[in-house]
C-alpha cells in the first residue's frame, strides 16, 4: 500500500465522530472601524499612511520623497511619467533585485490589522512588494473593510493563482526582542489613501 | 529531535546556573505574553473567535481524511504536485529526490517546526545539500549549530552579545558589535545574495485550505516568500492537521495567531500560495510523522489542532525558566510536551511532569486545548506504563503508603513537624530537589486536626 493510503487509512481509523461545522458571524456591528483604525493600526506596526486626494499629489510625493538614483517601478498607469512601468511579461524575478522604490495598488484593506491585499494580477511579478527595498500601495479609502471576516467576503468573490496580506515594513525581534524594521523585505511601507 | 540523554530536570538545572540569563528570558517572554493581553483586550469577541476557531478545528479532526483528499485533489487541479509521507524518513528523502532530480545542491528554507521535527538538516547535510536557514532566528541558530529554543522566537535564548560575537566569526562583522539594526542588516545582505542564487526553497504551511487547494504561510521577515519566489522548486512541507476546511476560516485563525504569538494584530505577510509561480513547480509534502496515532488517542488528540502560536510556552512558569533546550524536542513547552510523548514515550517520560499544572497554558490557547488536562493524563499514562524516573516511583509509592493509612499519616505529620522543627537540615539540603533554589517554610506547632480538637469546644454551637 502506498503511504498516502497508509496515512488516509490511519487517519479514517483513527478519527473521531460528529463535530459540525461552527456558523459564525463577526460582524462589525458597531461600526467601530474605518479608515481612522486603518490609518492608527498601520502606523502603529510601523507604516506610513499619508492621505491624498488625486494622483497628481501622489505624483509629487513620489518626487519629493522617494530617492532620486535608486530604481523606482509601478504597476499603475498613471504614474508612468515617475516611475518605470512594470508590464506583466515574463521577466525573471532576478530582475528587480535593485528595485529601490515599487509602488503598487490595491483593492481591499482590512482595518483591524492594517493590511493591504495585493495579488498576483496586479503585480508584475510576485516577487516584487518583497524585493524591493521600501514599498508604497495605492488605496481607495473606499476599499478597507473593518475585519478579515469581511476581508475574504470580498477576496472569495475573485480568484487569484497568489495573493497576500501586507501589513506594514517587514520586521524581526529575533535578537533579543529588539524590533527592528527591513529583515528580508522592504525596509517601509508607505500608503497613499486616496478619500 | 533528541540531542542529549539528560532530562528536563538536569537541563533546567544547567540553564538556572546563570541566574541572570533566566531572570531575563523570563521578564522577555512574560512581556511577549502581556503584549498577548493587549492584542486580545481590543478584540471584544474574543473568546467567541477561540470558540470559533477550536470548533473548525474539532471538525477537522473528525473529518480529516475526507478533506485531506479534498485537498489533495484540488491543489493537483492547481498545478501543485502532491507527495505524502508516512514518517520523518520519508519525508527527507522525498526532499532529497525532489533536489538530485533538478541537480540543486543547495536550498533555502523559512521556518518550518516540521523540518526541525524530521530533522531535515542533519539528513541533507549527510547527503551533501547546504541548508540555509533563512528566519533570522533560525540562522543565528544554525550558526550557533543549535536547535531552535522556542517555535516563533528560535533564538530567545541567546544575548545579543553572543549573536555579535558569532556574526563576528561567521560572517565577519567588527568583533564586540552587538547593535541588533546593524547584526539585522548584515544578515539582509548576507541572505539576499542567498536568495537570489538559490534554486530551491522550503517553507513550512500554516494552513491548507481543502476546499480551493491552496496553502497560506504566515511570516514577518518576507523570508519565505522572498525564497519562493525566487526558486524554480518551491517544497512545502506540512502535517496532516494543518487542514482547514474552507478559506473563510481563514478569516478566524489569521485573527487568532499572530495576536496570540506576539501581540500584533497580524504577520506582515500571510501567503496564499494556489497555482505555480509560471515556469516554476510547487512540491507540497503532506507528512504524518505519528500524527494519525495521535488522532486515535482520545485523551490526547486535540493536542493536532495547535495552531504553533508559542502562547502557551510564553505564559508557562516552567517554560520560562528553564528554557526551551531543556525539553529536548523540536517543540518545547507545554504543546512539546504533549506532542512528545505521542512520538516516544519512553525518551520523552520526563515532559509531561515539566509542568506545575497551574493551567496558564490552557487560558491562553488559541484553539481551547486543554493542555494541563493533558499533561495529567499523560503523566498516568507514563506511570502505568512503567517509564516514571525511579525516585519518582519510590516517592509516589512511600506516599501511597503513608496516605492510605490515617495512623502512618498521623505519625508522619507529627514526625516531619519535630524534624523541621529542630533538625531542618535533615530535609532542607541538597538531596532534597524541592529545595533547589527554595526554602522550605516554618513548621506549624500543630497539625490541623490536633487544632481542630483543642478548639471546637471552645466555639459557640451556632455558628
Amino acid at each position: 500500500m502506498s503511504s498516502r493510503n497508509k496515512i488516509l487509512t490511519a487517519v479514517a481509523e483513527n478519527q473521531p465522530s460528529g463535530a459540525l461545522l461552527p456558523e459564525f458571524e463577526f460582524s462589525d456591528a458597531e461600526c467601530i472601524y474605518s479608515s481612522e483604525t486603518f490609518i492608527n493600526v498601520l502606523t502603529g506596526i510601523g507604516g506610513t499612511v499619508i492621505p491624498v486626494e488625486s494622483m497628481e499629489e501622489i505624483q509629487n510625493y513620489i518626487l519629493q520623497n522617494f530617492g532620486r538614483g535608486s530604481r523606482t517601478v509601478t504597476n499603475i498607469p498613471a504614474l508612468e511619467n515617475v516611475a518605470e512601468l512594470m508590464r506583466r511579461t515574463s521577466i525573471s524575478p532576478h530582475a528587480l533585485s535593485d528595485v529601490g522604490y515599487a509602488i503598487i495598488d490595491t483593492r481591499l484593506a482590512v482595518a483591524e490589522n492594517g493590511a493591504v491585499w495585493v495579488t498576483e494580477k496586479s503585480l508584475s511579478d510576485r516577487v516584487l512588494p518583497f524585493i524591493c527595498q521600501h514599498l508604497a500601495v495605492v488605496l481607495n479609502a473606499g476599499d478597507i473593510v473593518p475585519n478579515m471576516h469581511a476581508a475574504y467576503e470580498v477576496i472569495d468573490a475573485d480568484d487569484y493563482c497568489y495573493g497576500t496580506f501586507i501589513a506594514g515594513p517587514s520586521k524581526t525581534a529575533d535578537i533579543e526582542q529588539s524590533l527592528v524594521l527591513g529583515a528580508h523585505g522592504p525596509k517601509s511601507m508607505t500608503v497613499f489613501l486616496m478619500m | 529531535m533528541k540531542t542529549t540523554d539528560k532530562d528536563h530536570a538536569a537541563l533546567a538545572h544547567e540553564f538556572n546556573k546563570d541566574a541572570q540569563r533566566v531572570d531575563w528570558h523570563d521578564e522577555t517572554l512574560w512581556w511577549v505574553r502581556q503584549k498577548r493581553d493587549n492584542a486580545v483586550k481590543k478584540i471584544p469577541e474574543w473568546e467567541e473567535l477561540r470558540e470559533a476557531g477550536s470548533q473548525i478545528k474539532n471538525n477537522v479532526l473528525a473529518n480529516l481524511s475526507g478533506y485531506l483528499e479534498q485537498f489533495e485533489a484540488n491543489a493537483q487541479a492547481n498545478g501543485v504536485h502532491v507527495h505524502w509521507a508516512i514518517d520523518a524518513k520519508e519525508h527527507n528523502e522525498i526532499v532529497l529526490e525532489l533536489l538530485r532530480s533538478n541537480g540543486i545542491k543547495k536550498i533555502v528554507k523559512s521556518k518550518s517546526m516540521l523540518t526541525e521535527e524530521c530533522n531535515l538538516n542533519e539528513y541533507l547535510n549527510l547527503n551533501g545539500v547546504d541548508v540555509i536557514d533563512s528566519d533570522l532566528g533560525e540562522f543565528i541558530v544554525q550558526l550557533a549549530n543549535e536547535h531552535p529554543s522556542h517555535i516563533v522566537l528560535p533564538c530567545i535564548h541567546k544575548k545579543k552579545e553572543e549573536i555579535g560575537e558569532l556574526f563576528h566569526q561567521h560572517l565577519g562583522t567588527p568583533a564586540g558589535n552587538a547593535d541588533p539594526v546593524f547584526l539585522t542588516e548584515t544578515a539582509r545582505r548576507h541572505l539576499r545574495e542567498t536568495f537570489l542564487t538559490g534554486r530551491a526553497a522550503l517553507t513550512g504551511v500554516n494552513f491548507a485550505v481543502a476546499e480551493t487547494g491552496e496553502f497560506v504561510v504566515c511570516t514577518n521577515e518576507g523570508n519565505a516568500d522572498m525564497g519562493a519566489h525566487l526558486a524554480d522548486i518551491h517544497i512545502a512541507s506540512m502535517g496532516i492537521e494543518k487542514i482547514i476546511p474552507e478559506r473563510k476560516h481563514l478569516g478566524v485563525f489569521l485573527r487568532l495567531l499572530a495576536r496570540s504569538a506576539t501581540g500584533q494584530p497580524v504577520t506582515t505577510y500571510s501567503s496564499h500560495f494556489k497555482t505555480p509561480r509560471p515556469g516554476a513547480s510547487t512540491h507540497i509534502i503532506i507528512v504524518d510523522n505519528g500524527r494519525s496515532k495521535q488522532l486515535g488517542r482520545e485523551d490526547f488528540r486535540n493536542s493536532l489542532k495547535c495552531i504553533r502560536c508559542g502562547a502557551c510556552m510564553n505564559t508557562c512558569p516552567v517554560y520560562r525558566r528553564s528554557g526551551g533546550h531543556s525539553y529536548n524536542n523540536a517543540i518545547a513547552g507545554p504543546i512539546g510536551s504533549i506532542l512528545a510523548p505521542n512520538l516516544d514515550m519512553k525518551k520523552h517520560a520526563d515532559l509531561p511532569f515539566a509542568s506545575t499544572l497551574c493551567g496558564s497554558c490552557t487560558n491562553v490557547c488559541p484553539v481551547k486545548i486543554d493542555i494541563h488536562d493533558q499533561l495529567y493524563k499523560w503523566r498516568q499514562v507514563i506511570v502505568k506504563s512503567g517509564h516514571a524516573p525511579l525516585a519518582k516511583k519510590a516517592s509516589m509509592g512511600a506516599m501511597t503508603r503513608v496516605l492510605s493509612s490515617p495512623v502512618s499519616y498521623k505519625v508522619a505529620g507529627k514526625l516531619g513537624r519535630l524534624v523541621m522543627k529542630w533538625a531542618p537540615f535533615a530535609v532542607n539540603n541538597q538531596f532534597n530537589l524541592w529545595c533547589k533554589q527554595r526554602e522550605l517554610p516554618l513548621a506549624p506547632e500543630n497539625s490541623f486536626g490536633e487544632w481542630y480538637r483543642k478548639n471546637r469546644n471552645n466555639k459557640p454551637k451556632d455558628i
